[in-house]
């Protein structure tokens, strides 16, 4: 249990001994469900055979789970963290300590109970020959994950001696109460629907025969208006939505603090129940981007993710995610703060982007409507659905307005930020020293419109990130101002006036 | 701004068999389209009304397809190397320029279709750590596409850095 990790040494350790608990544990919390059915129609039966049987269950999951941690070690050396696990099926994971790229702790309640902590250790998107993209220690002591993440992290531990002091961390962002008000605003409301909507159905299902029978409500419901009881059902859901979604966030969210640790590591914990730490070099980060889905915007609310190489995929799974629904000042500090600039570049003053693409907004969003109006017009079907989607117009105008407010482009002294998205706001800010390549774009609209799309392709995030409809020549000099010398043997100045990157082949 | 800034086209055309092979894969295309539609002209009494203008339609834009596509992509599509970068420029209504520093190129594929085959072409796809930068150079003729990846990898292997 105070297996102390000596650096260097070729000592391999256990997991922690109460994982022989722990594990069978959970395997049983969730068989729960089998064990009751089991036992529930062993009744009337032989009923000593089916403890037996259950009983026998019970033995091989607690064996298998013992067994588990009697055939796993896992050694931490100067170059590299390994994992072997198996008996009949021998497997060693292997990580480089040069290629990884984050060590996440995570903490369910029942290892919470045991004082235990998860390590998943990752290499980010690639891995190359034995290599493995992550490994995982399920579970060490919270403690001793803690000095695992700190030695895996910390650039200068080679196999040194072990830092006794503590690292100091300053705190970036820390939770405030407040932002609560945001939780109805984001999707957890709506999968809070979801889910009580489906436990409601399940509900009709299972109850409905009986209620029925139940004759004194069955008249009292004939009796009272259909819209009050509709009225009623909808407060109820969107009572329940509300809580769901409070439920989550407070769960979620619990302790949130964001913290810059000493070695260029930035540090989110959070978690009520599941405690969760995420670590993120500050050397993979390339950027920030505050993201305003639609209703947290009527709220004036935002969240902010990393930019960042390694995380894994299209924005890593929520990894990324440096800050939880809160008001977009805060959001827009936080971003300063973590890329260590203020006032933060998601927050400057973007340039317009030409009127002419908002005329091309209006035209993309509007002309679907009018051909699918027009359409059901002379289609088989009553004429009110016409009338029902050309309803539609005033939102897709509003949409198409709201498109081409959001559009813009700005370029500080060490970012590129950009802002595009109807409904959903993204701005993102990209250092210019992330930029690893361009793409210009054009379709066929955007050069009659002499509008090009200029995206900067970067080894983080989604992989790049695009200055949508700008006019060609802005684009191109943006793109050459961003990053110096890369883009500039390819642009010319077109004397002839023309507007159009190839202006011969058109 | 003084005067307006234009990308200039990358210096080299792709090979002019790349028309060819543009073509046939746009035959092929067509043909998948219009087959069903004929078949069903010849099967489905009923529909003949509807369906053979419909046909017809199809088949007009089909050609113009045919004909247009294979021409304007090779008036597009061209690439060049300096010592510093990688410059593209591929497709036809909408198009794209690219430009990948050789500092941050991580594996230069060659790739070659059975019909790339049959006309002497190669595909050549350079691609850097970010998963929206990837550069296809399609329709280079096959000992171009040799030379090539032989000089990118050499010069990306003397290049130094991560390529992040």
């Amino acid at each position: 249990m105070t297996a102390v990790i000596a650096p260097g040494e070729p000592g391999w350790q256990r997991l922690n001994p109460w994982m022989l608990a722990v594990t069978p544990l959970r395997q049983l919390a969730g068989l729960l469900p089998v064990i009751a059915v089991v036992v529930v129609i062993g009744i009337g039966q032989d009923v000593g055979g089916r403890i037996y049987s259950v009983l026998a269950g019970v033995l091989v999951v607690l064996f298998t789970g013992m067994l588990r941690w009697f055939t796993t070690r896992y050694r931490i050396t100067s170059e590299r963290v390994e994992l072997r696990t198996g008996v009949v099926f021998r497997s060693t994971r292997s990580v480089a300590r040069d290629r990884i790229r984050s060590v996440d702790v995570t903490a369910g309640p029942i290892h919470r109970l045991f004082r235990l902590s998860v390590v998943k250790i990752g290499t980010g998107e690639r891995a190359e020959g034995r290599e493995a993209r992550e490994l995982t220690l399920d579970a060490i002591s919270a403690a001793e994950a803690d000095r695992v993440r700190q030695r895996l992290l910390d650039p200068l531990d080679a196999g040194g001696p072990d830092r006794s002091d503590a690292p100091a961390a300053t705190e970036l962002a820390a939770l405030s109460w407040s932002w609560l008000r945001f939780a109805p605003l984001t999707v957890s409301s709506l999968v809070a629907l979801v889910a009580v909507a489906g436990a409601i159905g399940q509900l009709i299902n299972d109850v409905g025969a009986n209620a029925v029978d139940v004759g004194g409500v069955r008249e009292k419901l004939t009796m009272a208006p259909l819209w009050v009881g509709i009225a009623a059902f909808a407060v109820l859901v969107l009572m329940i939505a509300l809580g769901g979604s409070v439920l989550i966030f407070i769960e979620a969210w619990w302790g949130f603090t964001l913290v810059r640790e000493l070695g260029g590591t930035l540090r989110i914990r959070r978690g009520l129940f599941t405690t969760r730490s995420v670590s993120l070099e500050e050397r993979r980060l390339r950027g920030v981007e505050v993201v305003e889905p639609p209703l947290l915007r009527f709220g004036r609310g935002a969240r902010t993710i990393a930019v960042a190489t390694g995380l894994g995929g299209r924005r890593g799974h929520g990894r990324g995610t440096l800050l939880p629904p809160a008001p977009r000042s805060e959001a827009h500090r936080v971003s300063g703060a973590v890329l260590a600039e203020d006032p933060s570049p998601t927050a400057s003053v973007l340039r317009r982007h030409p009127l002419v693409a908002l005329r091309r907004r209006l035209v993309r969003a509007t002309v679907p409507v009018l051909v699918a109006s027009a359409a059901l017009w002379l289609a088989p079907v009553p004429t009110w659905v016409a009338w029902a989607v050309l309803g539609l117009l005033p939102v897709a105008v509003l949409l198409a307005l709201d498109a081409y407010c959001n559009l813009g482009h700005a370029l500080t002294s060490h970012y590129l930020v950009t802002r595009h998205g109807a409904g959903v706001r993204g701005t993102v800010a990209l250092q210019r020293t992330g930029v690893i390549g361009w793409t210009v774009s054009q379709s066929l609209l955007q050069r009659r419109a002499g509008l090009v799309t200029v995206t900067a392709t970067t080894a983080a995030g989604n992989g790049g990130y695009s200055v949508i409809d700008i006019e060609t020549s802005e684009g191109l000099a943006v793109a050459e101002q961003a990053v110096p010398g890369l883009l500039e043997p390819f642009v010319q100045h077109d004397v002839s006036g023309v507007t159009h990157p190839l202006g011969s082949t058109a | 701004m003084s005067a307006p800034l234009r990308l200039r086209p990358p210096r080299h055309r792709v090979s002019r068999r790349a028309i060819i092979w543009w073509s046939t894969q746009a035959a092929a295309e067509v043909a998948a389209v219009l087959a069903p539609l004929v078949i069903g002209v010849f099967v489905w009494d009923d529909a003949r009304p509807w369906l053979v203008p419909g046909t017809v339609a199809v088949a007009i834009i089909g050609l113009g397809y045919l004909l247009v596509m294979p021409r304007w992509r090779f008036r597009v599509h061209r690439w060049e190397t300096t010592d510093a970068a990688v410059y593209t420029s591929a497709g036809w209504m909408s198009q794209q320029w690219r430009v990948a520093p050789m500092s941050r190129i991580q594996t230069v594929d060659t790739e070659r279709g059975p019909l790339q085959q049959l006309f002497g072409l190669a595909t050549v796809t350079v691609t850097t750590a970010s998963a929206a930068g990837a550069l296809r150079l399609a329709g280079l003729d096959r000992a171009v596409a040799e030379d090539l990846v032989e000089q990118l990898t050499a010069m990306t292997q003397a290049t130094p850095g991560d390529a992040t």
